[in-house]
Parts: structure tokens; C-alpha cells; sequence
């Protein structure tokens, strides 16, 4: 039998895949190798010339990636704690299991620019509620967002109360689903409930954890809005981060082409990093 | 006949009271548009009776502005006031400042024109005007223009050629608690306290004392603490901008003409030298006196900050002001306007090294600006729709309420009785337009940088200067890494595009145009 017209059947989805993704990145090489600026409207070729500046006259880019590391590293790995602990205490028996369920769940339904703009008036160091209320124990104003060290903190604070709830929903979904003959037996072998978290829940939910892990990793490193509207990169450049500064060379100062260079070298390395982490994760977690 | 003298006696007094009471101003376009309620409609060629005349009926507007309220109130205002008298149907989208620039520039390189028009800032004009109209003969001519101080025709023009329709004015000058400031206790106190006279401050120096000794303590008597300055310090938040205002007096030496952002003979940039090294010091050391968290305001929180009592200076565009004297403002009358701060001495580029003496220089910063696409079909109703925006009625009106942005830029603008015609105390208002008039006078002024790449210029320097606010680099540090990249600009950009671009604006400072 010849199935060879099975192949029609394939270029819709083609079509769809070359539309959205395969023709953007294509057109965002082509532009990383304009010089298409404010004043030099047109797609012309300028070679290399812009990779030439990144990777040799760019302290700035890399200053923000490395900060960006160190956002998206410390909120995953927050948001992970907080977030599987909060879903192996609903996953018990407990009272109000359900109320539980949903109001952890608040913070994700929110709008995060909308959300973000509430806790920068709560931060507000003269105007806010936070520096007001620890006033009243007698402690002295706490610069959140001015002072360059602490504002990478009040970012992290925004981050991890906003997405903890997702990494919440996954590891519950994952803890809902795990076998319970393991269980089981340990109970039965009279494991105390740290061994069984230990030698038992932690393990089974591995993959999962990888999983969400992985998929928290890739969005955090595009975190923008929250900087955007917090702390718009300051004080100075302290809190600026990769997708904050491609943003500002390329529709701030109207740098396109240097802005595609930056996001494609951008898109490279965090293929290449997320894979090596996934693999760096898989190893630790999961024994054979 | 005594009860007939009584009535006709009561309706002249009434009579007498409506036609001459400047604030129940009647009309019958006041009647139908309340914002005009001061003046009623004043005539000229754009007036309401002439714009109802017209008829845009089946005829769309679009046009691009700011969020509201700065510039997006009134052109949301004007739009709709416009629409009821023409029969036009104008659509408004309101944009963040941040994103004006792009919105405008995607299209217009693209060769197509979603908007009509487009509001901006008046330093985008050397990277918009090719795709702009210029403004035609007729505008140009008529009165309302005539009466646009030469300044601003300069601004909203690039070689004689308008391509901006005038509709704000800016610069930046000092504005300050009257009642702190001109109080006899407290000029005794700081007297004793200090050995120093307390008086208006004359330079940045004094500035940054007077800030220091009234931070942080309740000097009011509201019960909250007070501050010592409310200063844009926000990064890619307008702050270049404050800074070329400290900048000015240390760093525009009219001994040195030919530059005061680059050397216009050799495109070196000047940014870095002691006099703007001196400044960004200056500025440093103010992240002490502004109030906590003050090293992230942007425009809106010293409008806020000022306005609402919390700091004894200020210093930026009119709003803050204007703000400040509305009738619901906590300080409303309390406070007075001054020419920026000077210095005692100023850099001179040529002997390399300082003048002493005292040196002032306003800063005609950007201000609002706005234009007709090249590319528009229906340019005769955004003409009319601009002139409409800024008759006098209009004028009057948007440059006594301070959320819209609307600043003078007329000379009937710098007349008292304007603004105590709106309840402003007699001194108060003659402060005002005697300092916005001497910056007018000035022969040793400063207007914004307007050559490709502006942008980038000032972004580059923004964030250097953010830097030595935030404690990351020093003074002179940060701006040899500014003026680094703007070598790097110039090399990109072509040394002569910038300095054929520079030269319009060294001429204006020069006084050759």
C-alpha cells in the first residue's frame, strides 16, 4: 500500500510550526545581522558586526545574565521548597483540605503586572505600609527598593509569592498521582514520616520535580514584568536582568539589530544551560 | 418706584458681575463646554466657533498620546470637544511614555501611518521629521503662533522648518517651600546653627546645605517627617535630564562656546569632564537628603513628593508646580519659583580648568511635543485638531491644572494676572513668571541634545549616572564609561551625521538663531 498522501495530512501542522517558530528565528538571525537602528532604517547586512560588539564590548549584557542566573536559580529553588511543602500538607488529611487547595492557588490567578504594582506601593520605602508597620516595633526604614543588594531580594520576594503556587499545583498533581504500595510497605516496616519523605516520596517524585523545576527555570529566566515595573533594573543596574536590557536596546533606544543579536545569543544559551541542568538534575535525583 | 430703583440697581450690580467676573466667564461654548468656563471661547482662527464651521463628518482621527493624565487627559479631552464641534469621529490611544519613541517608529519605517498623529517628546524631532509634515504656511502664520516665544518656535522647528505643532513649553527651575524658606524663625535658627544666610538658594552648593539641614525632621508641624529634595533619580525615567539641570551651571561656560554636550570642532564628548564630574558628585551626595527611597523616583513621585509637602526643593518641568498651587493641594500657596541654581565657578574647556564666578544656566529641556504623519490622509483635520488643541481658550485652561502637562510657552503666558486669575497669591505668581521670563532672556542657555541617536546618548548616560547614584562606580568613573559609549555611539552613528545634527542646536545656544 502506498501511504504516501498520508503526508497531507502533516502540512497544516507544518505550516503552523514553520509560521510561529521556524520563520521568527530565521527572521530574527537575518535582522542580528542588520544594522537596523533609528537612524538606519533598512534591513542591511553588516555581517557579524554586532556579535563582535556583544561578545567584545558588552559588560552590561553579561553582567545581566549572570544576575539573571542568580534571580531565576534562587526563586526556582524557593518556590520549590515552599511550594512542596505546602503540597505535602495538603496532600494529608487535614481540615479545610480544599480551602487550602484554592487559596495557595491565589497569588498564580492574579495579574502579575497588576500584582506587581501592589507590592511596590507596599514597599514604597516613604509611602508604604511594610516600612510603616515595622516602624511601629521600632525598626528603622528598610530601603527595598533603593538599596542595590536588598532590591534583588524584594524582586525575589515578588517572584516566589507570585509562582510558588504553580510549582505547588504540579508537585500536588504529582503527589496525587504516586502509586501507594510504597507507602505501604514502608509503613508497615515502620518508617518514621522523615525516612518515608526521605526513601520513599522524594524519589518517586523525582521526575516530577525535574519537570517542574525545568519548566519554572525557563520562566524565570524570561522574568521582565515584575523588574519592569519594580524596580525598572535599579538602583543603577542592580536588578537588571537579560530580557529587561534586550528590551531597553531594542524598543527604548531602537537598536533592532542589536537587539535580535542579543536575543538569539540570548536563546542559545539558556538551550544549551536548561539542558545541561536537566541533565545535572536528572543525576542527582533519580537513581537507577 | 423706590422697589423699581431696588430691582434695576440689583440687575446692573448682576449684570456688572457676570460680564466682568473672570472666573464666571459665559458663553455659549462655555455653556456646552465647561472647561473653558474661565475665559469662554476666545476668538482666532482656530477658536470653537471657528472649528464648528467645519465639517469632518464620515472622517476618521487617530492619533497617539501619552497615558493619562500628563498630555493623554487633555488630548482625550480636546479629542472629544473636537469630535462634538466637527462631526469627526477621533480615535485616542494612550500610550507609556517609554514606549512613545517606538510606536511612532515602527510604523514610520515601515512607510505606513496607523496614527495621524503622534505625541512625543521634543527631542525625538531629528529621528522623526522625515516621516513628519511639516507644519503648513497658514498654521505658521497665524496669530496664536505669533505669540510662541521665540524659544519654543526653535524647539518645535529644525533648520526654520516647524515640524512640531507647539503645544507645551519646558524647562526646568527650582521650586521651594516659601513658607521654610522666607520664614524669619527658621532663618535665624539656620543662621545660628550653620552661620549661613537661609535664602533662595543661588547654587548647587547651598542647595545641597540647605537640603541636608531640613531632612528628616518634621519641620511643618503635620507630624511626619519632612525631607530635604524630591529629584528624578530613576533610571530610563527621565533622569538624564536632571542631570544636565545640575550640569548646566558648572559645565555651560558662555566664555567657551561650541558645545556643551560635545566639542562641536572635534565631537569629543564633554560629559566627563570636572564640570559634569562635579555635578554627578553634587548629586551623589543629594541620595542623603531625598526622602527614603528617593533614588527611585521618577517624574510622577517628585511631582507627588513636592506637591504633597513632603520635601523643602524640588526641581523639574512646570507640573510639580503648577501642582502644588492647585487649590486642593496641602501647599497650596506656600511655595515659590527660582532660575535653577548656579555655581561659583564653571569648567573652561579650552584653558582646562575652572573660572570661578558665579555662572547660571536655564536648561530648555524636552518637553511635550506632537506632529502630523508624512504619510497621513486626512492631514488638514490633525492640523486643525492641533491648532484646536492649543487655541487660547484651551491654552488657558490646560496650563492651570497640573496633571495635564501643559506648560507656557506664549508670552500672554508670562503675565501675573494669568495666574492669580486662578487663585494664585499676587508674589507667588509674579516669582513664577519673572523666573520662566529671565530663562526666556538668558544668553547663556541650554537645550536638550536632538541628533541621531539621542536615545542611545542619553540612555548610555542615564545609566552611568545610576550607577554613581546607586554606589557602584564614582563620579568620574561612571561618566568615563558614559563618554566611552558615546565614542562608540558617534563611531556607529558617523561623527559627521551628529555633528551636521549638533551644530542646529550649538547655534540656538549660541545665540546665532
Amino acid at each position: 500500500m502506498n501511504f504516501k498522501h498520508k503526508f497531507i495530512f502533516l502540512f497544516p501542522g507544518l505550516f503552523v510550526l514553520i509560521g510561529i517558530l521556524i520563520f521568527p528565528i530565521i527572521f530574527t538571525i537575518r535582522l542580528s545581522l542588520s544594522g537596523w537602528n533609528s537612524y538606519t532604517p533598512e534591513m542591511n547586512f553588516i555581517g557579524i558586526t554586532n556579535y563582535i560588539r556583544l561578545f567584545t564590548d558588552d559588560p552590561r549584557f553579561w553582567e545581566s545574565f549572570f544576575r539573571l542566573s542568580f534571580l531565576s536559580v534562587t526563586t526556582v529553588i524557593l518556590q520549590y521548597v515552599i511550594g512542596f511543602s505546602l503540597a505535602l500538607m495538603v496532600w494529608r488529611e487535614i481540615k479545610f483540605k480544599r480551602f487550602f487547595r484554592v487559596i495557595f492557588l491565589i497569588p498564580m490567578m492574579t495579574t502579575p503586572v497588576i500584582m506587581t504594582v501592589i507590592w511596590r506601593t507596599f514597599f514604597h520605602e516613604s509611602l508604604g505600609p511594610v516600612n510603616d508597620l515595622l516602624g511601629n516595633i521600632g525598626v528603622k526604614p528598610i530601603l527595598w527598593l533603593s538599596d542595590p543588594v536588598i532590591a534583588k531580594f524584594t524582586v525575589i520576594i515578588v517572584e516566589v509569592w507570585q509562582w510558588t503556587p504553580f510549582m505547588f499545583l504540579l508537585l500536588l498533581a504529582g503527589l496525587l498521582s504516586l502509586p501507594k504500595e510504597p507507602f505501604l510497605a514502608a509503613a508497615i516496616d515502620g518508617a518514621s514520616p522523615f525516612r518515608k519523605f526521605v526513601y520513599v516520596t522524594f524519589p518517586l517524585m523525582a521526575p516530577i520535580s525535574i519537570g517542574a523545576i525545568i519548566i519554572r527555570l525557563i520562566e524565570a529566566s524570561k522574568i521582565m514584568d515584575t523588574v519592569f515595573v519594580l524596580t525598572s533594573g535599579g538602583p543603577g543596574t542592580a536588578t537588571e536582568t537579560s530580557s529587561f536590557y534586550i528590551y531597553i536596546k531594542g524598543l527604548r533606544e531602537f537598536q533592532m539589530g542589536y537587539a535580535a543579536t542579543l536575543s538569539f545569543t540570548y536563546l542559545v544559551i539558556m538551550i544549551i544551560s536548561l539542558t545541561i541542568i536537566a541533565k545535572v538534575l536528572t543525576k542527582l535525583m533519580i537513581k537507577e | 418706584m423706590k422697589m423699581k430703583t431696588i430691582k434695576t440697581c440689583v440687575t446692573a450690580l448682576i449684570s456688572a458681575l457676570l460680564v466682568f467676573s473672570p472666573v464666571a466667564y459665559a458663553d455659549k461654548w462655555s455653556d456646552q463646554f465647561p472647561h473653558i468656563k474661565n475665559t469662554g471661547d476666545i476668538p482666532g482662527e482656530c477658536s470653537y466657533e471657528s472649528m464648528s464651521k467645519k465639517d469632518y463628518s464620515g472622517k476618521t482621527l487617530k492619533i497617539n498620546t501619552h497615558a493619562v493624565p500628563v498630555m493623554g487627559e487633555p488630548t482625550a479631552l480636546h479629542a472629544e470637544q473636537f469630535a462634538k464641534l466637527t462631526g469627526a469621529k477621533v480615535d485616542v490611544t494612550h500610550t507609556p511614555a517609554g514606549d512613545l519613541y517606538a510606536k511612532a517608529m515602527v510604523p514610520f519605517q515601515a512607510g505606513q501611518a496607523p496614527y495621524d498623529i503622534v505625541f512625543g517628546f521634543s527631542n525625538f524631532i531629528n529621528d522623526w521629521r522625515r516621516y513628519l509634515e511639516p507644519v503648513p504656511k497658514k498654521y505658521v502664520e497665524m496669530k496664536q503662533m505669533q505669540d510662541v516665544t521665540p524659544s519654543h518656535i526653535g524647539v518645535a522647528s529644525w533648520d526654520g522648518v516647524m515640524y512640531q505643532f507647539p503645544v507645551d513649553g519646558d524647562r526646568h527651575y527650582l521650586k521651594y517651600r516659601k513658607d521654610v524658606i522666607d520664614n524669619p524663625e527658621y532663618q535665624k535658627k539656620y543662621k545660628a546653627d550653620t552661620g549661613k544666610e537661609l535664602r533662595v538658594p543661588q547654587t548647587w552648593k547651598e542647595y545641597g546645605e540647605m537640603a541636608a539641614y531640613f531632612n528628616d525632621w518634621d519641620w511643618d508641624g503635620d507630624g511626619e517627617k519632612e525631607y530635604g529634595s524630591a529629584e528624578v533619580m530613576k533610571k530610563d525615567d527621565l533622569m538624564y535630564a536632571a542631570f544636565y539641570s545640575r550640569s548646566a551651571a558648572y559645565s555651560k561656560n558662555p566664555k567657551t562656546p561650541g558645545g556643551f554636550f560635545f566639542d562641536l570642532e572635534t565631537m569629543t564628548p564633554l560629559i566627563n569632564n570636572p564640570g559634569f564630574v562635579e555635578a554627578l558628585t553634587d548629586w551623589v551626595a543629594a541620595t542623603k537628603y531625598v526622602p527614603p527611597g528617593g533614588i527611585n523616583f521618577g517624574l510622577g513621585d517628585e511631582i507627588g513628593s513636592f506637591g504633597g509637602g513632603q520635601t523643602l526643593f524640588s526641581f523639574s518641568w512646570d507640573d510639580a508646580f503648577v501642582a502644588a498651587m492647585q487649590p486642593d493641594s496641602p501647599i497650596n500657596n506656600k511655595v515659590g519659583a527660582a532660575q535653577l541654581p548656579g555655581a561659583m565657578k564653571v569648567w573652561n574647556r579650552k584653558s582646562n580648568s575652572w573660572d570661578e564666578g558665579f555662572n547660571q544656566a536655564p536648561f530648555f529641556v524636552w518637553g511635550w511635543a506632537v506632529g502630523v504623519a508624512k504619510k497621513s490622509k486626512e492631514k488638514e483635520m490633525a492640523f486643525d485638531y492641533l491648532c484646536f488643541f492649543a487655541n487660547e481658550a484651551n491654552h488657558q485652561a490646560d496650563i492651570g491644572i497640573g496633571r495635564f502637562g501643559v506648560n507656557p510657552f506664549r508670552n500672554d503666558d508670562f503675565k501675573a494676572e494669568v495666574w492669580t486669575q486662578i487663585g494664585w497669591d499676587k508674589d507667588i505668581a509674579e516669582s513664577y513668571v519673572d523666573t520662566l521670563a529671565k530663562m526666556e532672556e538668558s544668553k547663556n542657555r541650554v537645550f536638550p541634545l536632538r541628533v541621531p541617536g539621542t536615545f542611545e546618548f542619553n540612555a548610555a548616560l542615564a545609566t552611568a549616572a545610576a550607577k554613581a547614584l546607586a554606589g557602584q562606580l564614582s563620579p568620574q568613573a561612571a561618566l568615563d564609561e558614559a563618554a566611552k559609549q558615546w565614542n562608540d555611539i558617534l563611531n556607529r552613528v558617523g561623527k559627521d551625521n551628529v555633528r551636521k545634527a549638533y551644530s542646529v542646536g550649538v547655534a540656538m545656544e549660541d545665540n546665532k538663531l
